[in-house]
């Protein structure tokens, strides 16, 4: 049987409630169960935690991971930083997002991809790189951008 | 007789495709009905040759390199994993000029093996230090880390020895490690090179560490874009557990050490220290005033040992072998090795740990190749993106914290960027003032707002519009930004920027 939205929030807070400084794994989880952290859970969150709503609207806002809006099904994060650009990743930014139709922190039309920046993988050996899901993707050429994305379209 | 295979199982390599090549090499074998044994290593650290594929022989292990998805078939034609002759074939691994001109004391295990395997992990000395240490008083752990001259490997270069002291010294209920893997610098790697190939070694030295200054809590502070090292590290602990080297008896000796991984949420500013205790205690990672140091207040308010990955792990090989084994690596105050990350626009690039001493322009041209495209090098950043661009002219100066200081640049975490000759360092100086007004955790002026006004200053400059003028306002800015910010974050991000104008002015000037 399926649990109410309530019940599912509440079962995560209980695994949180009592270890220290655990607002942020509490978030982290919040947000892969739900894709994001919903805006009606934060009074649940802090109240469990002992915290004011400001507080935890503070932490949510304060880290670039946390989202309070849906993303789409997939995010693609190009990276930005230094040793990316030195390989041509500013190129490849400005093909992504003409590709994709959208800019950083946008999500596409039919709702499955949002292009987001991140600065810095640790595959700077191997860059350009991106990130969709958990893989890492190095070398990343706009053709190979492009057979990533097919390969999405594929699995999906 | 089964065949030993190993396919690193490493971020780079995996992201190079090694999964797909393990998954053709299995496939492959079982057509021709050949016994292999697949091993997923970690990376021994040359990226310049991921996927670098391994075989096990009486003469020692076997390189192929880079072994791309799609080139299994045409291995396993020319012999592969028996003796064979095809250009992705590299010789005796160890041989390779690469790997055999490095001087590897943190690195010397990695990728050698399976990196959760915890008997792999012994036979090649792991848990020496701790059997070491565990003889030893607090105080005579701390003495020998001291006398090793290890310096933090965050990129302060603080004496360890010093600082786990204080620790010691300190009185408190409750003490903890906190291991900063917020590796947030672009051009650096090492840290996750270590935690995905060698994740015990880094288990152990923080078991070390509580135990010299008698914390029984450790944390490991792991950024969010680190998902393969998350994995490593969460079941190396558990199995670290199931073993007994972790929990409320560590090896029998009735001391206590628990160990968590907690996630970073992809802000940069929690790499300094004091951020990353605010948000390990689940708040916004804003920095701290200091004093009260770490060392005295530091998570919960209680005494703190904060040390970098490296740091950590550098402190077995200095207990497993001695202090003056490790002090005999290095120059001048610079002591052990140094481990440099060769990245950007670089043909052979990867980790290279060597003592400290070697030219920059050594590592980059012998070990680096050059640029990966084949075009002059202009350029390097070394120290992160808070580390200064540096000119050809400066290339020759040698990789020492000291030497580093004296031309205005820093070693930081040993990151070196390289680019091409098509680098525009007005763009590098405009990204280091925006990176900067981005990750700003906001508590100091010069700091959130400095970095603003600098992206604005050097769109004007680059415009054309009162160049000289501006350039004088971008001067007195990044004065201020160093002289008035809380943290490094606003008080190094001017040396990118004022390297940049100093070394190549031509670029701000480019009409």
């Amino acid at each position: 049987m399926a649990l109410s939205f309530e019940e599912q929030l509440n079962a995560i807070i209980n695994r949180f409630r009592d270890v220290p400084g655990g607002l942020m794994p509490l978030l982290h989880a919040v947000q892969d169960e739900f894709g994001h952290v919903p805006p009606e859970s934060v009074a649940v969150m802090a109240k469990a935690l002992n915290l004011s709503r400001a507080e935890v609207h503070g932490v949510i806002s304060f880290y670039h991971d946390f989202r309070t809006s849906p993303r789409g099904q997939i995010t693609v994060q190009l990276c930005r930083a230094e040793a990316c650009q030195a390989m041509g990743s500013r190129q490849l930014e400005v093909y992504a997002k003409q590709r994709l139709e959208i800019d950083f922190g946008e999500t596409t039309g039919d709702g499955k991809y949002t292009l987001e920046p991140v600065y810095c993988l640790g595959n700077c050996a191997c860059a350009p790189s991106v990130r969709i899901g958990d893989d890492i993707y190095a070398r990343v050429s706009a053709d190979r951008f492009d057979q990533l994305l097919a390969k999405q379209d594929g699995s999906s | 007789m089964t065949a030993r295979i190993f396919v690193p199982f490493d971020t780079t390599a995996r992201a190079l495709g090694a999964d797909d090549v393990a998954k053709e090499i299995r496939a492959a074998a079982l057509h021709r009905g050949l016994d292999v044994e697949i091993v997923r290593n970690g990376s021994r650290g040359a990226f310049w040759l991921e996927p670098l594929v391994e075989v096990e022989t009486a003469s020692g292990r076997i390189a192929f390199g880079p072994v791309m998805p799609g080139d299994a078939e045409a291995l396993f034609e020319a012999g592969f994993p028996g003796p064979c002759d095809h250009e992705l074939s590299l010789g005796v691994t160890s041989e390779i000029p690469w790997f055999s001109r490095q001087q590897r004391l943190t690195f010397e295990r990695a990728g050698l093996a399976d990196p959760l395997s915890l008997d792999d992990y012994r036979q090649m000395g792991g848990y020496e230090g701790l059997d070491a240490a565990l003889q030893m008083t607090g105080q005579q752990i701390v003495d020998a880390v001291k006398e090793s001259g290890l310096r933090g490997r965050g990129g302060a270069a603080f004496p360890t020895g010093i600082k786990w002291q204080t620790v010691l010294d300190t009185d408190g209920d409750q003490k903890y490690i906190a291991c900063n893997a917020d590796e947030g610098d672009s051009g650096t790697f090492a840290d996750r090179l270590l935690m995905e190939a060698d994740p015990y070694q880094l288990i152990e030295g923080m078991t070390i560490s509580g135990l010299a200054v008698g914390a029984t809590q450790g944390y490991i502070y792991l950024r969010s874009e680190y998902p393969q090292a998350l994995k490593i590290l969460n079941e190396a602990i558990s199995k670290a557990e199931k073993a007994g080297l972790l929990g409320d008896d560590v090896a029998g000796s009735g001391m206590a050490f628990h160990l968590e991984v907690r996630l970073g949420a992809g802000a940069y500013i929690c790499g300094e220290e004091t951020s990353m205790l605010d948000s390990l205690e689940g708040k916004r990672g804003m920095v701290r005033f200091k004093p009260p140091l770490p060392a005295i207040k530091g998570l919960f308010q209680k005494p703190t040992v904060v040390n970098n990955v490296l740091t950590l792990a550098a402190v077995t090989t200095i207990l497993a072998k001695g202090a003056e084994y490790y002090k005999d690596f290095g120059s001048g105050r610079s002591r052990g090795t140094l481990t440099v990350q060769l990245a950007g626009n670089i043909k052979r690039g990867g980790m290279v740990e060597l003592a400290f001493g070697h030219s920059l322009r050594e590592l980059v041209e012998d070990f680096g190749g050059g640029t990966f495209n084949g075009r002059p090098i202009r350029a390097i950043q070394c120290g992160g993106p808070l580390g200064t661009y540096l000119s050809e002219k400066q290339w020759d100066t040698a990789l020492d914290y000291e030497a580093f200081a004296e031309i205005e640049g820093m070693l930081g975490h040993g990151g070196v960027v390289v680019f091409d000759d098509t680098v525009n360092l007005a763009e590098q100086a405009r990204f280091a003032m925006e990176f900067c007004a981005i990750e700003s955790c906001g508590k100091c002026t010069p700091c959130r707002v400095g970095s603003v006004r600098g992206v604005e200053l050097i769109d004007r400059i680059t415009s054309g519009e009162q160049v000289d003028d501006n350039m004088l306002v971008l001067e007195d800015l990044c004065e201020t930004m160093v002289e008035g910010s809380l943290c490094a974050m606003g008080g190094l991000t001017p040396y990118p920027v004022r390297s940049a104008v100093r070394e190549f002015p031509e670029d701000f000037r480019s009409e």
